[in-house]
């Protein structure tokens, strides 16, 4: 109300009558009027006062006081103690140790075995082949009604490293286990926003060149664990010459899946060529061992009544 | 100059280890980890410090349990997986003993201490008790799959082991050719089938010798040897995933704790949920509540030791401890300030239950004595005879309760 009482002042000049308020015209027409009068002026002096605000840095130059930075949630992130400090020994001896460390010792080649729950319908077989063409070295395999209890030893015994199953509701893929090899951990995701490569505009084809894996902010132990677990799903030794990228990006906890061939404009540019698929996901648990879902034993479990106390805590 | 220099840099080191000592001796709770190292937390500084160096041990050295080394509750005794007990003295701030004990395979799964003799028992089964280093005659075979063996804090020759598919038996030292109580199966379920066993954990309950488990199928089991029944006399299922560890609070009341990161109050009387403590993020590996404060610790795959507060639910204190931790002793010494506070908290309690009990012959002595105002020589007599009694026994039920 005080700035609409504000343009109309400015507007008549002071001697006169200050004018009604807009809501009380009685006319729709002229009241819509009169907003968009009001709004358009409002703007302006906005833009007036941007631009002497512009003005003003540029006349001080050097000594102009920083930008002010922009609050969100990620930077104003409650504080976490298991966040992993890079020169923790203990830390550091306790990854050198753990389950996927076979793979980071060079003493494995992933090679990884895609399934679906049962009877998958068409998005979610699509979905598998496009998985197989992101992760190389990788095998689709038609469910068959088979418990997972079962396709375990048998994964092991053909040397898989790791295991794959995507979970469907209602014809869309929804959920994504991915469970290391011999000793685990199992991770369960919850996979949304699929898009297909051909649902992506000006997609380019995926070479079968090994990619080089990019993972943003895994930053606290348990994302070190995950960022381990999605790390060890991608050969060593990516092919440069491919110039194929497969991104895992973490922000709020939602992990972002993108996949790119780069190329250098020049120097400074970089150009990116989407390849997809596009996906997200957010964990839900993380279990030690092989998939159990009865008898396992927890290391993190999202509970969402008890965990999700403030809107800036995050795990990952 | 030189000799001053070496007087002075031999007091500093001195000074080190005093504040070390110091250290060591104010830690509060014990906690072994994934990883082999012992932690100890200090309560009241809010702190933790590494007992082993990260560099000192590997996962081959993952302990396994833990007990206390004496009652003063100096020593600490860990076991690994590599079946090696190492004995930690708080006063030294040092491990002072090695043991190599060998025998069977897997971790050692219970450790106690009794009488200067250790005993342990492996994942196989095979109970053995070590003397002054040397194995004494005593062997015992329990079974396989052992989960846990733990004895009777408070007689120590009484043993009770349970494992997957491997009930309950509770073993004397001084017999050790059968258990002097094995536990039977319940009867079949409403669709007529074998309830499997898994025991994960097991306490005695104090003066009595009933025992309580906890299972892989969540049961909570109560079974009593004295009442000549070996099918437990309480059985009660809590939540849907496997109860990995439990401790008494007292004789009536139990925390229990889940491999979902559930943990919970559960009372032994009627097998009923009291209330669920919050804030646990992963498996729980052990559980352990203080002698004489309400308050119970846990610690587990999430890398947390948390305290509660036992009665309410609420969370005190939380460490994150950066490796997965596996077990955990709450010393009875949780400052050098509060032992008074302690013991008032403990006689106010002793006196409340003192009242209790002999309500009714307080009776007695609120009653004014009927007929004559002046009672004779003997009835007076007679009534400070039953006073003195009436101490004596009161006395002897504080030192009981005390000694507990």
């Amino acid at each position: 109300m005080a700035k609409m009482e504000k343009y109309v002042k400015s507007e008549e000049g002071e001697n006169s009558l200050p004018a009604p308020n807009i809501s009380s015209i009685k006319n729709k027409q002229r009241r819509g009027e009169a907003y968009r009068d009001m709004k358009r002026t409002l703007n302006k002096e906005k833009k007036k006062a941007k631009k002497r605000q512009r003005q003003e840095r540029e006349a001080l130059g050097d000594k102009a006081p920083p930008k002010k930075i922009p609050k969100t949630i990620e930077n104003q992130r409650v504080y976490d103690e298991t966040m992993v400090n890079p020169e923790d020994e203990e830390v550091a001896q306790d990854e050198a140790t753990d389950e996927t460390a076979t793979y980071f010792n060079r003493e494995t080649t992933p090679k990884i075995l895609i399934t679906t729950s049962d009877r998958p319908k068409g998005r979610t077989n699509a979905f598998c082949k496009q998985l197989k063409k992101v992760i190389p070295n990788s095998d689709v395999f038609y469910r068959r009604g088979l418990d997972l209890k079962k396709v375990i030893p048998q994964a092991i015994e053909k040397e898989y490293t790791d295991l794959v199953v995507i979970n469907e509701d209602r014809k869309v893929p929804n959920g994504l286990i991915l469970s290391h090899l011999p000793n685990g951990p199992t991770a369960h995701f919850k996979l949304s926003n699929v898009k297909m490569d051909k649902e992506i505009k000006n997609h380019g084809e995926s070479t079968s060149h090994f990619p080089e894996v990019v993972l943003n902010n895994f930053n606290t132990r348990l994302g070190h664990s995950i960022g381990r677990l999605l790390a060890s799903l991608f050969p060593h030794d990516p092919q440069f010459t491919g110039r194929r990228v497969a991104t895992f990006h973490n922000q709020r906890d939602y992990i972002f899946f993108r996949h790119h061939r780069y190329q250098f404009r020049n120097a400074k540019k970089v150009g990116l060529h989407e390849l997809g698929p596009r996906f997200t996901l957010k964990l839900r648990s993380l279990q030690k061992g092989t998939f159990d879902s009865k008898f396992g034993e927890y290391e993190w479990v999202h509970k969402r009544h008890e965990m999700e106390t403030s809107r800036r805590k995050f795990f990952l | 100059m030189n000799f001053e220099n070496v007087l002075r840099s031999a007091i500093k080191i001195n000074d080190v280890i005093k504040k070390g000592k110091m250290a060591a001796r104010m830690n509060n709770v014990f906690v072994g980890a994934e990883t082999g190292i012992l932690k100890g937390v200090n309560i009241e500084k809010q702190s933790w410090a590494n007992l082993n160096g990260a560099k000192m041990v590997d996962k081959s050295q993952e302990i396994s349990a833990m007990c206390w080394g004496n009652s003063q509750q100096t020593e600490v005794c860990i076991a690994n997986k590599s079946q090696v007990v190492k004995v930690y003295d708080t006063e030294a701030a040092d491990f002072v003993e090695e043991f190599d004990f060998k025998g069977g395979t897997g971790s050692i799964k219970g450790l106690a201490k009794y009488d200067n003799a250790y005993i342990t028992c492996t994942e196989s089964g095979l109970i053995k008790v070590w003397k002054d280093n040397e194995e004494c005659q005593v062997e015992i075979q329990a079974g396989d799959n052992i989960n846990r063996m733990r004895n009777n804090p408070q007689c120590p020759h009484l043993l009770a082991t349970g494992g997957k598919e491997n009930d309950l038996k509770i073993w004397d030292i001084n017999r050790p050719e059968k258990p002097t109580f094995a536990a039977k199966n319940v009867r079949c379920d409403w669709l007529d089938l074998r309830v499997p066993i898994w025991v994960l954990d097991l306490r005695f309950i104090p003066d009595s010798e009933k025992v309580a488990i906890c299972s892989g199928h969540k049961h909570v089991r109560v079974y009593d040897p004295k009442c000549g029944q070996r099918r437990p006399v309480l059985s009660m299922e809590f939540d849907e995933h496997p109860i990995t560890a439990m401790d008494l609070v007292n004789d009536m009341q139990t925390v229990i704790g889940n491999s979902k990161g559930t943990m919970a109050l559960v009372d032994l009387r009627k097998g009923r949920l009291v209330h669920k403590y919050k804030g646990f993020a992963g498996s729980i590996r052990s559980i352990a509540c203080h002698p004489t404060m309400p308050w119970v610790t846990s610690c587990g795959l999430d890398r947390f030791l948390r305290i509660h507060e036992t009665k309410s639910n609420k969370l005190l204190y939380k460490f994150y401890m950066k490796s997965r931790l596996n077990c955990v002793l709450f010393s009875k010494r949780i400052t050098a300030e509060t032992p008074a506070e302690i013991d008032e908290i403990d006689i106010t309690v002793e006196k409340d239950s003192g009242r209790s009990g002999d309500s009714d012959e307080d009776v007695w002595d609120t009653l004014d004595t009927v007929g004559g105002s002046k009672p004779s020589k003997r009835k007076q007599n007679n009534t400070e005879d039953i006073d003195e009694t009436k101490k004596n026994t009161n006395e002897k039920k504080l030192k009981q309760n005390l000694s507990v």
